[in-house]
């Protein structure tokens, strides 16, 4: 990952590496999101044009996924879940502190950068819930201090 | 020394990687020369991390297991000794068919896979016409595991007799059901059986490409599904010539974007068009106009990874087990509040009363159950009451219920149904595609009204099953559709949830 100003070279590869798949618009947007943390405004009209589509049409599909973003993240990226298995296991609760502590909505990143919050329903950890995502990491039965210990690690 | 330590995320997100790290250090330690694999989960959540050692060819397990054990495991007197895995309850109740190598194998070796009997049903399904593949997946009664039910031979033969120039075989991946992981636990812990049914399917209708689509929440299912696609492409399971049969399949993985309503067929279709992942109107069925408009299978995760057992054993093997209609075996999600939570398959028929209270031991605080919400987000809540009813999907149906994908989530007497109801209006508002009005703005204005009911306004009771009656009859989906289901039996079932504030501002 890396935050740097999206340049056309760049994009345009993240394109042609992905363009012969059947179905390749989600393949590009992820790999574009893989390489700039973003979806960036530069890449909508390459890649427009490139899959004979109007941007209006790509607009659309970006911002149907919660997925892409258009604006980089922080640095980490937790993940709370919010489904009803985590809820029986008290995940409201625990959602309402950690966002309270690092006074942030969903969606929101901490003032440092260090991590952004989104809610994320369901990670298949039911049966050890409630459960979170730093990164592609997966933790379950997530307390408080579990959850102060992510933050920690992730420098909120 | 033969040492199993889960790579499943479950175990994982327990601390079964800092377990494993222990393990290795420890015997290098000691000078102890161990083989380290790591397994899928066995299905024993609150087991894991749940560490195997293989001793005179039997394997004891140590769970739930912390890196502070590794020590006391190499010398065999742990603490969290369980004794042989086999023997324990929980395994020896069970009827293994599709989660048989689950937990017992090396999920990304194939050798393994196929000592355990894998792809004995591609082998046998290759000396079959595709007519006669069909008709094996038909008379082994085997129904779609995703939640509708719909008989899998039936949409497999529609798609056979159709003749298109391209035919594909969609794997729905896309399990964001709060309360179900089978779907993770088996592409993480036996992802050649899903590649074998996918196969299998492939030769059935005659089509030679394949997509998984799969959920981008499950990072770690993505990298063993990826791999093993890999494996079985480069070992001559997959490609231009599949076994030596000389006939073509392929697949690739394809991951989704996080949106909920791409789990309905339709959507997910569009989604892996490149489209905004909008449903479709039926017909055109997806069996005839399916990915790209051609003629396309559309299974499940399970339906597709019973499908290699059902051919190794025989249709009629796995129709014996089950009750009335269900044929086969479901696997049980146990989940929320719970002691005993995990991955339970065995014949349907079992009460519900039977899963929650002896197999999972009730709730994990210790609190009476309240009710248990069965299918996901859009299954009934059921209350204690109604316990006796026999988990199969006409049994469950005649219940007011769904059985959906086999997800049961237990909730504690301290859940506000209230609460609960909303959280179902809340999320359709959230995930709704658009495209239909009743389940776009009826979502949101049951939010409205149940925040009315919640303020003390008895006279927005009514109205709410109204708005459900128009969901339930006028959405295009079962987003919208069965929505109502958790709000109207949280409101039939707990009244006094819906009621309270009412009494107080009176």
């Amino acid at each position: 990952m890396q935050e740097t100003a999206p340049n056309t070279d760049e994009i345009d590869a993240v394109i042609a590496q992905h363009q012969h798949l059947e179905g390749p618009l989600l393949p590009i947007l992820h790999a574009m999101q893989e390489t700039f943390d973003h979806i960036p405004d530069a890449a909508h009209r390459p890649i427009a044009e490139a899959l004979n589509i109007s941007r209006a049409e790509l607009h659309g599909v970006i911002s149907f996924y919660h997925d892409f973003r258009a604006k980089p993240a922080g640095r980490h990226v937790l993940k709370i879940c919010r489904a009803e298995a985590c809820q029986a296991m008290g995940g409201t609760a625990l959602a309402e502190a950690t966002l309270a502590k690092l006074g942030l909505d969903w969606h929101g990143t901490s003032v440092n950068g260090a991590v952004t919050v989104e809610p994320v329903y369901c990670l298949g950890l039911c049966a050890c819930a409630p459960a979170a995502m730093l990164g592609d990491r997966v933790v379950g039965r997530v307390d408080e201090a579990r959850m102060d210990a992510l933050l920690q690690e992730a420098g909120a | 020394m033969k040492i199993y330590v889960p790579m499943d995320s479950a175990a994982k997100a327990l601390g079964a990687d800092a377990v494993a790290g222990a393990l290795i250090a420890e015997a290098k330690s000691r000078g102890i020369e161990i083989e380290l694999i790591r397994n899928g989960t066995r299905g024993m959540i609150w087991l894991e991390p749940l560490v195997e050692v293989e001793i005179d060819g039997v394997r004891h397990g140590f769970g739930p297991a912390s890196h502070d054990d590794a020590a006391a495991i190499l010398s065999g007197d742990a603490a969290c000794a369980l004794g042989p895995v086999e023997d324990l309850d929980w395994m020896k109740k069970q009827t293994r068919l599709t989660f048989a190598r689950v937990g017992v194998i090396d999920p990304l070796d194939l050798a393994d896979y196929e000592a355990h009997g894998g792809l004995a049903g591609l082998r046998r399904a290759i000396g079959m016409d595709g007519a006669g593949i069909v008709e094996e997946v038909t008379n082994s009664g085997l129904r779609g595991r995703g939640g509708a039910g719909f008989p899998t031979g039936i949409k497999w033969k529609t798609v056979h007799d159709a003749e298109a120039p391209q035919k594909y075989i969609v794997c729905n991946a896309d399990e964001g059901d709060s309360g179900t992981f089978a779907d993770r636990m088996i592409m993480e812990g036996d992802p050649f059986t899903l590649i074998e049914g996918m196969a299998i399917a492939g030769l059935a209708v005659g089509a030679t490409r394949g997509y998984v689509y799969l959920r981008s929440e499950y990072p770690d299912a993505i990298r063993v599904m990826r791999r093993a696609v890999e494996i079985a492409r480069a070992s001559g399971v997959l490609g231009a010539d599949v076994l030596g049969s000389g006939r073509s399949y392929d697949m690739e993985i394809r991951v989704g974007a996080g949106a909920y309503v791409c789990g309905e067929e339709t959507s997910l279709l569009n989604s892996l068009e490149g489209k905004r992942g909008v449903v479709r109107a039926k017909p055109p069925l997806p069996a005839l106009e399916g990915f790209l408009g051609r003629p396309t299978v559309v299974n499940n995760v399970i339906s597709l990874a019973t499908v290699p057992v059902i051919f190794e054993k025989g249709a009629q093997h796995y129709a014996d087990f089950g009750l009335g209609r269900s044929r086969g075996t479901v696997t049980l999600q146990i989940a929320g509040n719970v002691a005993r939570g995990g991955l339970f398959e065995t014949a349907f028929g079992i009460s519900l009363g039977e899963v929650v209270n002896d197999l999972a031991g009730g709730t994990a605080t210790g609190n009476p159950v309240k009710a248990v919400q069965v299918g996901g987000p859009l299954g009934a809540y059921i209350p204690v009451s109604n316990f006796d009813a026999p988990l199969g999907y006409e049994e469950l149906d005649a219940k007011g219920g769904l059985l959906g994908h086999a997800g049961l989530v237990i909730f504690d007497d301290r859940a506000d149904m209230l609460r609960m109801a909303r959280f179902a209006m809340e999320f359709c508002a959230v995930e709704s595609c658009g495209k239909c009005t009743p389940c776009r703005i009826g979502a949101v204005r049951g939010v409205e009204t149940i925040d009315r009911i919640a303020e003390g306004d008895a006279a927005a009771i009514p109205l709410l099953t109204d708005l459900c009656e128009t969901m339930t009859d006028g959405s295009l989906c079962a987003l919208g559709g069965f929505t109502p289901l958790p709000v109207m039996s949280a409101l039939t079932h707990f009244p006094n949830d819906f009621a309270t504030q009412k009494e107080a501002a009176e």
